[in-house]
């Protein structure tokens, strides 16, 4: 892109300006760090000039928004033509309560629906379920049953706002019975628009929610590839997650790097069911962490869009540009989150919103500011839905698209995390792949590393956390916390009863058979499941049967 | 202080999977010389009591980020003193609301660190109370 003579002239300047102005500066002023770093620890130079970014082409490297490689962009407009979609995370308590919270943020002006569910959901046991103690509607909403599916919808127009729920090795079950709610409400399937997070790779790898072993949780999630591709075009069948990865402490190339692999992996698995990869590879979605260090995070997202392209086109053959391109959500750093001082939270979750917009996301949830404290209240989720609202519509940042190109440090920052990404890939490759590095423990190792580094970095005050390693105040927490309905559970448990209660018993018992049938061989298990759940079949025995048939993993525990 | 290496077992109760935590004390209280036994995610009560008596132990510590400690941290004091083990120190840390701390000191729980604290804390809070 640049001239190399000019370069060369550059150099000589650049020598001349460290001998000159430079030192006679740091003479006087020496800089505050004798080394700066990003919030992974990468190293920071001082200036950032065309001579770090000598390489760089135009064409190749960045092209046009809406094109291959897509760096600038998934779409030629970007936000002039259409806002992220504002998406916030939310569950807590019973289908009632959260009911009346997605009520709430939309009436506010969120513009989609994301589901947090509970602990016993996540790991698929009903509310009821011995291993459920303590654990009901304490992280997110209970879903035991299609009773609750319809409870937690009731009111909200399905055919018209796209809903994301954040389930993975259960996420062929809720998925069915979100489909079935809407069919019962006479909304056919392929009306449905939505995603399912169902990134079981990243369980394994950081979030720890995983029930059976690698394989057969593999071929649940190509199962519903396959039906989704054939049965519900706008639906996004899996949401392959960074965002977890970085929250359990990874850096930032970490996170890029882990992502891409498990999402080439998913591929991988596709495309040996014998599914051509433009059939699902456009309704693979993505989903990143954006956390503290600003450019970083933006040449995250940037070098994301490149990378997944290049090798959606090149490594795996896709013909249909849908396939090429990385489409993302995000979410602001929880792990950034203190509980001292919490809202000062309100200020670290704007400026991580703001570098989400500026890296090009489809859409966006932002984390409240007592999020370090409990699930966020109305007031505060009220905020953080507002802090969106006001960079789409006072910032001016949307006006134009990608308005960070062309910066040498971001795009030197771009380049940076491609390639360590590349020689994580590599890493990755050498060890077997992405399965046998997780039963390894290569990427918990590399992770619990990092994570460990970070810390270290704030206790011995290398780092500075406001309000925890510096300007520290001894003062009472002052704001308001939420409260859940204190008869929740017992409302929970005996809906639940009714429903076992009142259902078709022979029915019940039938479509569990016929899955567990289909699970022992090699049929798609998804319309079985639908059967199952059409039945009332509770999530507790659905994921039973799964239980039985495929086996619980045990991972190797590694500090 | 004797000269015996302090050992510690680091226990995830329930569901949650956050194990960012439980992993990094781990290694602080390990590079701070003492042994460290680290269970993995998703302990019952009874198989962090029934760890703390094969392991021997001086020192509990939990790491629970769902909000079901009112639930589970009982439990755990419970069968740790029928398996006789009241004297070893049992510290908790994770999302556990100002509220909820005057109970858990009550059952027994000596330590109790949130969001924030520095490992070195943790370490001599361990030290001064193991003897």
């Amino acid at each position: 892109m640049f001239d190399q003579e000019k370069l060369k002239s550059l150099q000589e300047r650049r020598a001349q300006w460290e001998e000159t102005t430079l030192r006679k500066t740091l003479d006087r002023f020496p800089e505050r760090m004798a080394r700066f770093m990003t919030t992974s620890g990468a190293p920071v130079e001082r200036l950032y000039t065309p001579l770090d970014v000598a390489d760089l082409d135009y064409e190749r490297d960045l092209g046009f928004p809406g094109e291959y490689p897509f760096t600038r962009g998934v779409h030629a407009t970007m936000h002039r033509g259409r806002l992220w979609t504002m998406r916030m995370f939310a569950g807590f308590g019973t289908a009632e309560e959260t009911n009346a919270r997605y009520k709430y943020l939309l009436e506010h002006g969120e513009t989609g629906l994301s589901v947090a569910f509970d602990m016993p959901t996540l790991y698929g046991y009903d509310t009821d379920d011995p291993h459920a103690l303590g654990e009901f509607g304490k992280c997110g909403v209970a879903v035991s049953s299609l009773a609750d599916m319809e409870i937690l919808f009731d009111g909200i127009p399905v055919d018209r706002v796209t809903t994301s729920m954040t389930i993975n090795s259960p996420a062929a079950v809720i998925w069915a019975m979100y489909i079935a709610m809407a069919e019962k409400r006479g909304i056919p399937m392929h009306l449905l628009g939505g995603t399912i997070q169902n990134d079981i790779l990243k369980e394994f790898i950081a979030q720890k929610e995983f029930i059976f072993p690698p394989a057969p949780s593999m071929r649940l999630v190509v199962d519903t590839f396959e039906f989704g591709s054939r049965h519900l075009p706008r639906w996004n069948t899996i949401s392959i997650s960074g965002y977890h990865i970085r929250e359990a402490g990874s850096t930032a190339a970490q996170e890029l790097a882990f992502t891409l692999a498990d999402g080439m992996e998913y591929v991988r698995w596709g495309l040996a069911r014998g599914l051509d990869v433009d059939e699902f590879a456009p309704r693979l979605s993505f989903f990143f962490n954006s956390h503290n260090d600003f450019f970083e995070e933006i040449a995250k997202f940037r070098a994301a869009r490149r990378i997944w392209a290049r090798e959606m086109r090149q490594t795996f053959g896709a013909k249909d540009p849908r396939s090429w391109l990385l489409r993302f959500h995000t979410q602001t750093a929880g792990c950034s989150l203190t509980a001292q001082q919490p809202e000062n939270n309100i200020v670290r979750t704007a400026w991580q919103a703001l570098a989400a917009v500026l890296g090009g996301t489809q859409s966006l949830h932002t984390n409240s500011m007592d999020e370090a404290l409990a699930l966020p209240s109305e007031y505060a989720v009220k905020i953080a839905l507002r802090t969106q609202q006001l960079i789409a519509h006072e910032s001016g940042v949307v006006n134009t698209v990608d308005p960070l190109a062309g910066s040498y440090f971001v795009e030197a920052l771009t380049n940076r995390l491609e390639q360590e990404a590349y020689r994580y890939f590599r890493q990755i490759e050498a060890l077997g792949g992405v399965i046998p590095a997780i039963e390894k423990g290569f990427f918990q190792r590399e992770i619990a590393e990092a994570a460990y580094r970070y810390q270290m970095e704030i206790d011995t005050h290398q780092r500075t956390v406001v309000g925890v390693n510096d300007y520290v105040e001894d003062r009472p927490l002052t704001i308001p916390l939420l409260e859940m309905d204190p008869q929740g559970y017992e409302r929970q448990v005996a809906r639940l009863e009714r429903v076992r209660r009142e259902r078709d018993h022979e029915r019940v018992g039938a479509t569990l058979e016929a899955l567990r049938q289909a699970a022992r061989g090699s049929d798609n298990t998804m319309p079985y499941i639908l059967d199952c759940v059409r039945a009332y079949a509770t999530l507790g025995e659905i994921m039973g049967v799964f239980r039985q048939v495929f086996g619980e993993y045990r991972e190797p525990t590694i500090i | 202080m004797s000269d015996k290496k302090i050992r510690v077992l680091i226990a995830k109760p329930g569901l949650d999977g956050h194990d960012r935590g439980a992993k990094v004390i781990a290694r602080a209280l390990r590079d701070a010389g003492m042994e460290v036994i680290y269970t993995g995610i998703r302990q019952t009560p009874e198989m962090i009591a029934e760890a703390a008596l094969q392991e021997d132990v001086d020192v509990v510590g939990m790491s629970i980020l769902s909000g079901a400690h009112m639930a589970l941290f009982p439990k755990v004091m419970d069968l740790l003193r029928q398996n006789g083990l009241d004297d070893v120190l049992v510290v908790a840390g994770g999302i556990i609301p100002d509220e909820d701390v005057p109970a858990l000191r009550q059952m027994g729980i000596q330590g109790i660190f949130g969001p924030g604290t520095p490992t070195d804390q943790i370490v001599n809070f361990i030290r001064e109370k193991v003897q």
